[in-house]
């Protein structure tokens, strides 16, 4: 155990400078390009906003059902097969047909090549599910069909939430998916997310539609609210123009009124149709409804047909900003809610960074004195090797841009304190084995030998706990799990390479030397 | 040489109590969970005006309807950190921040907010229990591979003592379980193990050794062959604690503090309890040399 060739000597020096040179790139600026790499400060030290948003499928899923109820009646009208009783309950659509026609509306929708219900060969399975049951059918979404629908739905809602955030114009933000229904949404340096936190509360459905005076509507009525709460009006269900048709939107100041207004522009679609309602509507209420609440709702005087126009609400500007924002950015597929909120300063980042550096710095020289008082010289090898433990430790850090949390410090820390233990283990059972063996080198090399697979038992335990943690923890923790991780493999690094080295150095000079440890 | 194996059957009583003292309190008392495992929000706040006293700011949010309000100092006078339960309220920020506005005047900085809703915490507390279950499993596993069944009997037994009696001292202190605590228990799982593993190793190795010691005594013998490197070990990953909980900050308090005992007990149970399991079930030479046979 004691011999070390040279080249890997050299092998070992080069080890060590390249994960220094690295390390100190944190501290000082390289002119050349190569190493300018850093560790990430974690949310909770550069301060900033950790948000889980989860999406809330049940008012798409409705919806989609209620497109389909359309959808299936006329589709088995074309093939005159009459629907009847038709009913969306519990997120299922029950119907009844004549008993004649049950095998062939079974066998449209079990028909792997049916148009309308699409059938994945991946998984076996088709989007729907029918069930026979009590004579009536009942139609849901079988599991995969849920699954595709909420995979889309969060593709949408990331693209969306993407925009908003970009929009508003925050460093770096990190959008990520998480399981199938939740997005994660972390903005550094951001300290008062309020501002984004309403903004993506907002589903941003945007429509125009008639008011209605009397209940006779072929697309039937619902009674919706105004904005501020005061008023209700009967709207129409028919939807003239919704926020997909929307080009542009942006905030304006209207010079005659002295108010703050949204102008929007239409795409080609949408100018045609608002040409056409404001011809045929002139006279009536238009509504701009916006997630169920009425904005407002102007009589129309004119056609218009240039495809733009103004919403005004009394809005403030920063209301008019807003709502040009997310207009501009896109609907929601589905509402979301923030689950999940946690929110640094970066005063505290700073306090908590302080905090660390200083209890990183003074764990360090306990140790350090404690382990000199303890093994002299070999005590200093021990903390010669501590000290590249750390280097090698930030430098892999740095190499892998790895982020690093408080929990992350301390992991760091207690590292310190336990990568000790390994020279302990093999110093101890030095000391035991030159009680019999008089010859320093073989006592050396059979304390290196026989502490090996007690070091080795020990580290994995540790790694063990420190993977479990890795996979299992959020954040922070995970923070914590990754310096503890790779704090065991620099530890067996410098124990192994750098403290033997040393170690067998100094006793090749001065092994005549009697009690060296 | 300290006779350790004179106080082995004491130290059996006085862990068994503990043990058993500790589920008493873990069951009636309880654990104080942290808004990441029971949900709710948390704020912590740093006023300019030191006449700002967590008294007046109770009562002020105490006019709020924000279900059980605590209020508490956060290391200093002048830093604060209140928890409430779950406000169905999605502006409950806002609104506390407005209040405090009009009772104390714009003296406030928000440190830091935290909001976990009741299906995240349920979550996270499930999986801090699947972390642990399966760091247990998995150690058992490693030392079964390692060792004799007598030995990962003793392994495990001093591993659930650790965390059984850290979450009681947790309990009886009323000290906040949080996630951070979660990692401290796991770190705690494999300090435990490697002190254990250490003395195991040379117990085995002392077994092979000497046909003619008893285990009562090659255990005592054992412990104090690998006694210095158990003390120096624990006292420099304290000492590297000891700054943690000292210096690190408000935020890592609990969880050096967890980790404090958790050392203090993985070093005490590697010798009273895990040694004490392989004399009670008469390990002799016999019970390594028939696996080496094997193998």
């Amino acid at each position: 155990m004691l011999y070390f060739s040279k080249l890997r000597i050299i092998f070992i020096f080069l080890i060590s400078i390249f994960f220094i040179l690295f390390a100190s790139s944190n501290f000082f600026k390289f002119s050349n390009g190569l190493i300018n790499k850093k560790i990430n400060l974690g949310l909770d030290l550069q301060g900033g906003s950790y948000l889980l948003l989860e999406i809330d499928n049940n008012p798409l899923i409705e919806q989609k059902l209620q497109n389909l109820t359309i959808t299936i009646r006329n589709y088995f009208k074309d093939k005159g097969i009459r629907i009847k009783n038709v009913k969306l309950l519990d997120q299922k659509i029950s119907f009844s047909v004549e008993d004649q026609f049950k095998q062939a509306v079974l066998d449209v929708f079990e028909d792997e090549e049916s148009d309308l219900n699409p059938y994945y060969p991946r998984f076996k399975s088709h989007q729907l599910n029918i069930i026979e049951e009590n004579e009536l059918f009942n139609v849901n979404y079988s599991k995969q069909g849920l699954i595709e629908l909420k995979t889309s739905s969060q593709d949408q809602a990331l693209e969306i939430v993407r925009r908003r955030i970009d929009e508003i114009g925050t460093n770096e933000p990190n959008i990520l998916k998480r399981s199938n229904d939740r997005i994660l949404v972390e903005l550094p340096g951001l300290d008062d997310p309020m501002r984004i936190k309403s903004l993506l509360g907002k589903t941003a459905n945007l429509t125009f539609r008639f008011v209605s005076n009397n209940n006779e509507d072929s697309f039937g009525v619902e009674k919706l609210q105004y904005e501020d709460g005061s008023e209700e009006a009967i709207v129409s269900k028919r939807i003239i123009l919704s926020g997909d048709n929307l080009l542009d939107a942006q905030p304006r100041m209207n010079n005659e009124t002295n108010e703050t207004v949204v102008t929007f522009t239409l795409d080609r679609i949408g100018a045609k149709r608002f040409g056409r309602a404001t011809s045929t509507g002139i006279g009536k209420q238009l509504a701009i409804v916006l997630d169920g609440n009425i904005i407002s709702a102007p009589v129309i005087r004119d056609t218009i047909a240039s495809g733009s126009g103004q919403i005004s609400g009394g809005f403030t500007f920063q209301s008019a900003t807003d709502l040009a924002l997310l207009l501009r950015s896109g609907a929601l597929p589905a509402p979301l809610n923030i689950i999940e909120e946690r929110t640094v300063g970066p005063d505290l980042g700073q306090d908590s960074i302080r905090a660390g550096m200083i209890a990183l710095f003074i764990g360090f020289i306990l140790v350090v004195l404690f382990i000199f008082i303890k093994y002299r010289i070999f005590g200093l090898i021990t903390n010669l090797a501590l000290i590249l433990n750390l280097c090698l430790l930030i430098g892999v850090l740095t190499i892998f841009e790895a982020t690093l949390t408080l929990p992350g410090i301390a992991g760091i820390i207690l590292t310190v304190g336990m990568a000790v233990d390994a020279n302990v283990l093999i110093f101890e059972r030095i000391k035991e084995e030159s009680r019999n063996e008089k010859n320093t080198l073989i006592a050396f090399d059979s304390g290196y030998s026989k502490s090996k697979t007690a070091i080795l038992d020990a580290n994995i335990t540790t790694l063990i706990a420190a993977i479990i943690l890795f996979f299992m923890g959020s954040g922070p923790i995970k923070g914590f799990s990754l310096t503890l991780g790779i704090g065991i493999f620099t530890t067996l690094f410098s124990v192994y390479f750098i403290a033997r080295l040393l170690t067998v150095l100094y006793i090749s000079k001065n092994k005549e030397k009697e009690g060296l440890i | 040489m300290i006779g350790f194996n004179k106080y082995y059957n004491k130290f059996n009583i006085l862990s068994i109590s503990l043990v058993v003292i500790s589920l008493f309190l873990l069951l009636f008392k309880g654990l104080n969970f942290g808004i990441d495992f029971k949900g709710g929000s948390l704020i912590e706040l740093r006023s300019s005006d030191s006449k700002i006293n967590v008294s007046s700011l109770r009562d002020t949010l105490n006019q709020l309807d924000l279900g059980d309000v605590s209020v508490k100092n956060f290391g200093n006078e002048t830093d604060f950190l209140i928890k409430f339960e779950k406000n169905d309220n999605k502006d409950v920020i806002e609104i506390i921040k407005s209040s405090l506005d009009k009772s104390f005047g714009n003296n406030f900085s928000f440190r830091r907010v935290e909001n976990v809703g009741p299906k995240v915490s349920s979550e996270l507390l499930k999986s801090g229990i699947i972390a642990i279950t399966v760091a247990l499993f998995l150690m058992l596993v490693y030392i079964w591979i390692r060792f004799e069944w007598q030995f990962s009997l003793g392994a495990i037994l001093a591993l659930f003592h650790d965390v059984i009696v850290t979450l009681g001292l947790f309990s009886l202190l009323g000290l906040e379980i949080n996630l951070s605590i979660i990692a401290a228990v796991l770190t705690i799982v494999g300090y435990s193990m490697n002190d254990t593993v250490v003395i195991f190793d040379r117990v085995r190795e002392n077994l092979k050794k000497f046909s003619d010691i008893k285990i009562y005594d090659l255990t005592n013998i054992s412990i104090n062959e690998t006694l210095s490197r158990t003390l120096i070990t624990s006292v420099t990953t304290l000492l590297a604690l000891l700054s943690i909980f000292f210096f690190g900050g408000e935020v890592l308090k609990g969880f050096s503090l967890a980790m404090i005992f958790g050392v203090i007990f993985g070093t005490y149970s590697s010798i009273y309890i895990a040694n004490t399991v392989l004399v009670r079930l008469r390990v002799s030479q016999k019970t390594v040399l028939r696996d080496d046979d094997k193998s």
